[in-house]
């Protein structure tokens, strides 16, 4: 009863915004040149952006998957980071390395060399490549840790040269995971919104994503807004369906501390290079973390009243984002129930944002349902994540107590309060963690929504970035990036806590 | 009497069907080899499985659509029948208490008086992890003995205890049973201890549940399908 309830939510949630986009979009005349435009430069830079990735990941998976060094096991846990980074941090961190006051300049400048911008194409991938390459090195170490241990055993005893091992284990494992994880990685930058927002903009790197919010918010042509989120949910729709047969898992996955033992590439050469390469993805991904909080520090005493204010909304939307989410997750984590909560994975924010507030219109002005209408979307599009980490441990529970439960007639709530809950308490703190820690750090559809009296953290540092106000920016930054981490940090290790009970 | 009136089960190319009744009060073993159907049987029973036709009823009353926990049997399965983040004492009083809620003074007395009859006394503080597999299954036995259902269903129980620790655990439920008046339904694939243990052995082989024969006439002179299963 209560997962039929639950799935109903759900399925309204997301089908009727859909429905309302649908019925408003009208007349493909209206599209323009730069709507098209808009259309090949997100699928341009979703290719670029996962290739990219891929590519990069390669070396850095191989390095991570043969060396045995200090700090290992911290680089991979820091590869998940990036997850439950708030984008608008990241992207003042790259600004801080790449922008025009920044590292990489001032050393070109140094050289005599002409500078560069982080705005624009490259701008935008580099910060696709920033948070998905990390996903990408996790996905294919998974792979070459799969490779069984005795293949490589084998390998050395036949004295196979490192172009033959290659060829013969590690390419055909390659061949099977990379696609999967380009086409995740194409399908998460398709829905790409704040990169955009913040690196992108103009006639040549403007995402549908980002057209949609112009439509709406500067045009106000909410017709044009359905027309594009249509586009925007066939293109997702189109790569979801082919990315969930190429299935590359989720990149949670645990047992990434193991060190494979190798026989070949023990050579100077290979070393340096593996070195190299992990040294590389390290700078690439500390820099601009470590700059975000060395800005941030002296920019933490200017922060004004009204950073104190959206930093106050931002922890309630995640809180209510998070319960909603939880709830709607625990009846919900069957088989069926997956698929429903699929559904928030194929919908973009923006669309379903698009959708609710053409619904809303009519009867209430959406500007001050800034806030609920972001939990609320904020639960819906971490629910397929949530659902991914607490099923399997939800279904064990039921296939291993549901009959002692239905011999004692437990009733619903003592099976909820004295078995489920205890039982499912690591996946859970985990699963609100991550809820939590995206919540924070969201910058999506609360930009469609919002005025300056409702915003929340993101927004709020983006604001003070378009102000050209970068200490304050940075140091309401690093406070977003204490409160997302430490959200995730909190609930993970509630999680954790007494839950010794085997 | 518990009457199984022309039940019939059937999953795919399995299929079982009994008709046969079993009186109060007596150590019926279940025996056949595997996949036969003996855990099937047990399942019809304790109301985890309904028939597709057929009747099931107690002392003449149908019970043959109730749910598990609205029948005369309690169950002990072969694994998980205790919640390993519970104490013993909270284990044993959702017998009692199935909303979970706090035991008044007369239940908490029931349950530690549960545990000291089957050898726990002094015990309820510790969870099942902290005990051993002989333990945990006296832990099982002291909550059958708190449910004080008529009919004692067991479904294998004891197949990861050694063979000593499993003689001890039948010599239990013997107590317990003959304590409560109750009827026990012991599957097993071990003829032993349908020998050591029952009064009666319904044979299950080939689709059919049989009905119950004595054990001792039973293994004098076995029939066809049981001396198919014993391989003599």
């Amino acid at each position: 009863m209560p997962a039929a309830l639950a799935a109903l939510a759900v399925a309204l949630l997301t089908l009727a915004p859909v429905a309302a986009v649908l019925l408003r979009a009208g007349g493909w005349g209206q599209l323009g040149a730069g709507d098209w435009q808009a259309l090949r430069f997100t699928l341009m830079q979703a290719v670029l952006s996962g290739a990219l990735s891929v590519a990069l990941a390669v070396p850095v998976a191989r390095a991570l998957a043969r060396r045995r060094f200090p700090g290992r096991g911290v680089l991979v846990a820091l590869m998940g980071a990036p997850f439950i980074l708030p984008v608008i941090v990241a992207v003042l961190g790259l600004i801080a390395v790449f922008g025009q006051n920044g590292l990489v300049n001032a050393v070109l400048r140094g050289f005599g060399l002409p500078g560069m911008t982080v705005y624009g194409v490259h701008g935008v991938v580099m910060a696709h490549v920033f948070f998905n390459l990390p996903l990408a090195v996790r996905l294919l170490l998974q792979g070459w840790l799969s490779i069984p241990a005795e293949r490589f055993r084998l390998a050395a005893s036949l004295g196979l040269s490192p172009w033959a091992t290659f060829r013969v284990l590690e390419a055909p494992m390659l061949l099977r995971i990379a696609p999967g994880a380009f086409a995740v990685i194409f399908v998460i930058c398709l829905s790409s919104f704040a990169v955009a927002l913040t690196l992108g903009g103009g006639p040549r790197a403007t995402t549908v994503e980002l057209a949609i919010y112009q439509a709406v918010r500067f045009d106000f042509d909410l017709g044009r807004a359905a027309l594009l989120s249509v586009i925007q949910l066939g293109l997702a729709l189109a790569a979801g369906l082919v990315a969930l047969r190429l299935g590359a898992g989720t990149g949670f996955g645990a047992g990434l501390d193991r060190v494979q033992q190798r026989w070949d590439g023990q050579g100077a050469a290979a070393r340096i290079c593996d070195g190299l390469w992990v040294a590389l993805a390290a700078a690439f991904l500390l820099t601009p973390l470590l700059l975000v909080v060395l800005r941030g520090l002296p920019g933490l005493l200017l922060l004004g009243p009204s950073t104190w204010q959206a930093a106050g909304h931002s922890v309630s939307v995640a809180l209510a984002s998070t319960m909603l989410c939880i709830a709607w997750a625990l009846p919900l984590s069957t088989r069926g129930g997956e698929l429903v909560g699929l559904a928030g994975i194929a919908l973009s924010p923006l669309v379903l944002g698009t959708g609710l507030f053409l619904i809303v219109r009519p009867y209430a002005n959406p500007l001050t349902l800034a806030l609920p209408v972001t939990a609320l979307v904020n639960a819906l599009v971490s629910l397929p994540f949530a659902l991914r980490i607490l099923r399997p441990e939800a279904e064990a529970i039921r296939a291993d107590y549901a009959r002692l439960s239905q011999a004692l007639g437990l009733t619903p709530l003592a099976w909820l309060r004295l078995v489920l809950l205890p039982r499912l308490r690591r996946p859970l703190g985990f699963a609100a963690g991550l809820t939590a820690a995206l919540s924070m750090g969201d910058l999506g559809v609360v930009a469609l929504f919002a005025d300056p009296d409702r915003a929340t953290l993101p927004l709020q540092v983006y604001g003070l970035m378009g102000s050209y106000r970068m200490e304050a920016a940075a140091g309401a930054a690093l406070l977003l990036l204490v409160l997302s981490f430490g959200a995730f940090w909190l609930f993970d290790r509630g999680g954790r806590v007494n839950a010794d009970a085997g | 009497m518990l009457t199984l009136a022309d039940l019939r089960y059937g999953e795919g190319d399995f299929s079982l069907s009994a008709d046969l009744e079993l009186a109060p009060g007596r150590r019926v073993a279940i025996i056949g080899p595997s996949g036969a159907g003996k855990s099937t049987l047990l399942d019809l029973i304790a109301g985890f499985r309904l028939p597709e036709s057929g009747r099931l009823s107690w002392r003449g009353e149908d019970i043959t659509r109730a749910t598990p926990d609205r029948r005369p049997v309690a169950m002990l399965f072969q694994e998980n029948n205790l919640f390993p983040h519970l104490t013993l004492t909270r284990n044993l009083g959702l017998a009692l208490r199935p909303d979970g809620r706090r035991l008044g003074a007369t239940e908490a007395a029931a349950v530690g008086e549960a545990l000291e009859r089957v050898g726990l006394a002094g015990l309820g503080g510790r969870r099942p992890g902290a005990l051993s597999g002989g333990q945990q299954s006296r832990a099982a036995l002291a909550r059958v003995l708190l449910q004080k259902r008529p009919v004692i269903a067991l479904d294998e129980p004891f197949a990861a205890l050694g063979p000593a620790l499993k003689v001890e655990m039948l010599e239990l439920v013997r107590t317990v049973a003959a304590e409560l008046g109750a009827l026990v339904l012991l599957v097993s694939h071990d003829p032993q201890d349908a020998q050591r243990f029952a009064e009666e052995v319904v044979l299950v082989a080939e689709g059919v549940a049989h009905p119950p024969v004595e054990t001792t006439a039973l293994f004098n002179d076995p029939p066809e399908a049981l001396r198919r299963y014993l391989g003599s």
